[in-house]
């Protein structure tokens, strides 16, 4: 099955070098479906949803792959047609709710820019839809809250800004990279929670890039474990919490704390499994380099 | 000072910080209340959990009770002497008992001096003999060999920084350690490495630790006692096992629903 | 990063070797120039007046660069102008350095009450325009190399003391330095061996920056006739003199001109070069 979003063999290297970052990873995202990016840090999760997104920054650059969104590859596409299309139908739930708003506007014209720049909107129509989805988010006294800046607002709420600004244009799929790792707990469960709420109603279908695997259990259907930039396991969320297959995704599972049991003492991910997983990572670059 | 006493006895402590958003044209600023009022003892041997969310006073607390931030009322007391108001200078020779391990490692380790220069300088400071030797043994203690002594913060990876950071809090052989959220920014095998790391230590060492975080998943295993902040102020004092069995306030039992288990089964969302 | 960290090198490289060698040609020049100066820098010789360089027509031996309208050879006067440059260059830098760097820690690290005598100053001192305030010190204490120097310390301490001030503050609050003091470090040697050996890249480049600055207050005061007497030769009294005679002698004016334009962007260079190599992130 392809589903409208299908990566095949995306590889990203440091720009010049050898170097993958990305080492052939491939992808496919049915229509609505929300799938979890994880794994340590470095290994490449938030790397997938910028190449989608074309944010990579400037010294990394893509060294072959294709990235299909809705049939078309986005990598043959000029780069103003790759702009238009991806702001059409993805959008992006950043991961700092503090620096993800620019500070010196307000809140409102943050939120309506999007839909009068990239769909034509007229500026009232778009300004109506802004008070819904901000209704819709759960944010009360909408009208007052688009004429606030950032800086009056929570951590909380912000993040519920941008939850309505990247569900404002109706996008198909949305990457949600690391939404809630700044937040306190209970903040982190109520914006969870707004965000399944809304994917469900809208029917986004979301990358869901994370580090940690209790927030993978709550909030997707799907998930691919990562390590050094290579997807290790890909596999159902239920079947993979019953059981990882993968013996690297088996050790980052025990590594997580569940309070819920006392005497679990905490396993480091063992180094024998980290020499395997490193050795399988590097094997696949010696092909990769051969077939080049 | 008889050997069951607490270690720390906290009484009616109050810290109040001028409030820098408001800038009056005359006058100081107005202040604001962090910590309203907090009594409770550290025990010897003991390893509290200090936890609240962003802006619940429980950094603040912390850096309070080593010195780093002079309460505006009430008193600490370590180990049978007042130190909240102690002057620097009859402070000094103290610091050698009360230690800090910081949150971000990167920052609290000057990013030019080698590792072996960062963990003898409390040594040096506090007159120990025997400096680099005492060094090189913290090293042993948290795990890192001896070769990296020579190198500089920025060449290791976070999880060695942070054993860097251990070892520079333990090389003066402290009474009492305070954590500041030492594992919030590392990966899930980091992170359980470190927390062992400091369960071996608290028994090897004798420590009484402080361990203050975000996050009461993480602390289950490695705490005795877990005292729950909220807005400045204690809603919740407790052993582990009864914290964790039958929360009393119910802030615990927002705070302990609000966690995500690895596991879809849990009813959640 | 990785690549991002190596380009940086790579131009601080260029960049420091560039502006470091065109630095040692003028502190040779300066040194030396009694000994390789083609001519005597104050001995007019009208029959030379506005002899052009050696590639035009009608130039003459021993006049590279041309003569101005009293017959002094133009390359010598560069020469020897080098010498009170880069004396005040270096003095006045190192001064002005010593006094707003020193300031600025104390105001930026220790907080309260020093923070907020050196910050009023700061902003008395910044209301002055800065040309104005120089020549009035010159008035004052009259012309001469050292009032030169007294004047440009009086005025640009606030440069060093600003930025050291702010970079000194946000040193502070890094948890290595609350760390020092767990450690029971005093508060004066904290601000000694934590902050400044991590202030001190900016400090370099700052100074580097405030040399080439010297040198243009001091040509800026030369060319308005306030700088040493008049005999001895300065760029800024070069290119006042070729600035009258620019339409039948461009020469006069404009190598004296290129010179402290290149110098003075050496020495900023120099100062972005030398930082990136002394930053251990980087390096």
């Amino acid at each position: 099955m392809t589903g409208f979003l299908s990566i095949r063999n995306l590889s990203v290297v440091l720009a010049g070098t050898p170097h993958r970052l990305l080492r052939s990873v491939s992808l496919d995202l049915p229509a609505g479906e929300v799938h979890g990016l994880v794994g340590e840090s470095g290994a490449g999760k938030s790397m997938i949803g910028k190449a989608i997104l074309g944010i990579l920054p400037r010294a990394i650059e893509i060294a072959e792959g294709e990235i299909l969104l809705d049939g078309q590859d986005l990598l043959q596409l000029p780069p103003a047609e790759r702009r238009r299309l991806v702001g059409k139908t993805a959008a992006l739930i950043p991961q700092d709710p503090l620096t993800a708003l620019n500070p010196s506007r307000r809140i409102g014209p943050q939120i309506t820019d999007r839909l009068v720049d990239i769909l034509g909107w007229k500026r009232a129509q778009a300004e109506a839809r802004a008070v819904e989805l901000l209704a819709e988010v759960h944010i009360p006294d909408a009208p007052r809250v688009m004429r606030s800046y950032p800086h009056e607002l929570s951590g909380g709420m912000r993040q519920r800004i941008l939850i309505a600004s990247a569900f404002a244009a109706e996008p198909k799929l949305i990457v949600a990279d690391e939404p809630t790792t700044a937040l306190d707990v209970t903040v982190q469960k109520q914006i969870l929670r707004l965000i399944a709420e809304m994917q469900s109603r809208h029917g986004t279908a979301i990358l869901f890039v994370t580090h940690d695997l209790g927030v993978v259990s709550k909030v997707c259907r799907s998930l691919s474990v990562l390590y050094g930039g290579k997807v290790v396991e890909e596999t159902e969320v239920r079947a993979f919490f019953r059981g990882p297959k993968h013996a690297y995704s088996a050790a980052l599972l025990a590594a997580t704390p569940k309070y819920t049991d006392p005497d679990t003492s905490l396993t480091p991910v063992p180094a024998e499994v980290i020499a395997a997983v490193q050795a399988e990572v590097e094997a696949a670059d010696g092909e990769w380099r051969h077939v080049r | 000072m008889s050997a069951d006493a607490p270690l720390y006895q906290v009484r009616d402590l109050r810290l109040s910080l001028p409030d820098m958003t408001s800038k009056p044209l005359f006058g100081p600023r107005p202040r604001i209340e962090i910590l309203k009022g907090l009594s409770f003892d550290i025990p010897k041997g003991e390893v509290v959990g200090i936890v609240g969310g962003s802006g619940s006073g429980k950094s603040t607390l912390g850096r309070t009770l080593i010195r780093l931030l002079d309460p505006s009322g009430g008193q600490v007391i370590f180990d049978g002497t007042d130190i909240s108001h102690l002057h620097e200078d009859a402070l000094r020779p103290m610091r050698r008992r009360f230690q800090m391990i910081f949150q971000d490692p990167m920052s609290s380790l000057n990013p030019r001096r080698t590792v072996s220069a960062i963990i003898a300088a409390p040594l040096k400071l506090q007159g120990f003999d025997r400096v680099r030797e005492r060094a090189a043994e913290a090293l042993d203690h948290v795990g890192l060999s001896r070769s990296f002594a020579t190198r500089y913060p920025h060449e290791l990876s976070g999880g060695q920084r942070q054993r860097v950071g251990i070892a520079r809090a333990i090389a003066t052989r402290p009474d009492f350690i305070l954590a500041d959220e030492i594992v919030s920014g590392l990966d899930v095998s980091s992170q359980a490495q470190v927390l062992n790391l400091l369960e071996q230590l608290v028994a090897d060492l004798n420590l009484t630790l402080a361990f203050i975080s975000h996050d009461l998943s993480v602390i289950r295993r490695l705490c005795t006692r877990i005292i729950v902040l909220r807005h400045g102020e204690i809603v919740e004092n407790a052993l582990t096992p009864e914290l964790f069995g039958a929360p009393q306030a119910d802030y615990t039992r927002e705070l302990l629903d609000a966690i995500p288990l690895p596991d879809p089964d849990q009813v959640w969302i | 990063m990785l690549d991002g960290r190596s380009a940086i090198k790579r131009r601080a490289g260029l960049r420091l070797w560039l502006s470091g060698g065109w630095l040692l040609l003028i502190v040779l020049a300066a040194i030396l120039a009694p000994w390789i100066s083609p001519q005597d820098p104050l001995a007019q010789d009208l029959f030379a007046a506005r002899t052009p360089p050696f590639w035009e027509a009608g130039s003459e031996p021993g006049f590279w660069l041309g003569a101005d309208s009293l017959g002094r050879d133009v390359l010598t006067r560069i020469l020897y102008g080098a010498r009170i440059a880069l004396i005040v260059a270096f003095v006045a830098g190192t001064l002005t350095c010593a006094v707003g760097a020193a300031l600025g820690l104390i105001a930026g690290y220790f907080r309260g009450w020093a923070d907020r005598i050196v910050s009023r100053l700061v902003d008395i001192w910044m209301a002055f325009p800065p040309v104005l305030f120089a020549i009035l010190l010159i008035a004052v204490l009259g012309t001469g190399l050292t009032s030169i120097i007294i004047a440009i310390v009086v005025i640009d301490w606030t440069r060093f003391c600003r930025v050291v001030r702010a970079e000194a503050m946000n040193q502070g609050q890094m948890d290595y330095v609350a760390s020092a003091q767990v450690a029971g470090m005093s508060r004066l040697r904290t601000m000694w061996a934590e902050i400044l050996p991590n202030v001190l890249p900016t400090i370099v480049a700052l100074l580097s920056l405030e040399m080439g600055i010297a040198v243009i207050v001091e040509a800026i005061l030369s060319f308005v006739n306030l700088s040493i007497s008049t005999d001895s030769p300065t760029w800024g009294g070069m290119i006042a003199e070729g600035r009258t005679s620019i339409h039948q002698a461009w020469w006069v004016l404009v190598f004296p001109l290129l010179t402290l334009f290149l110098t003075v962007l050496s020495f900023s260079q120099f100062g972005e070069g030398l930082k990136d190599r002394f930053d251990p992130v980087l390096r």
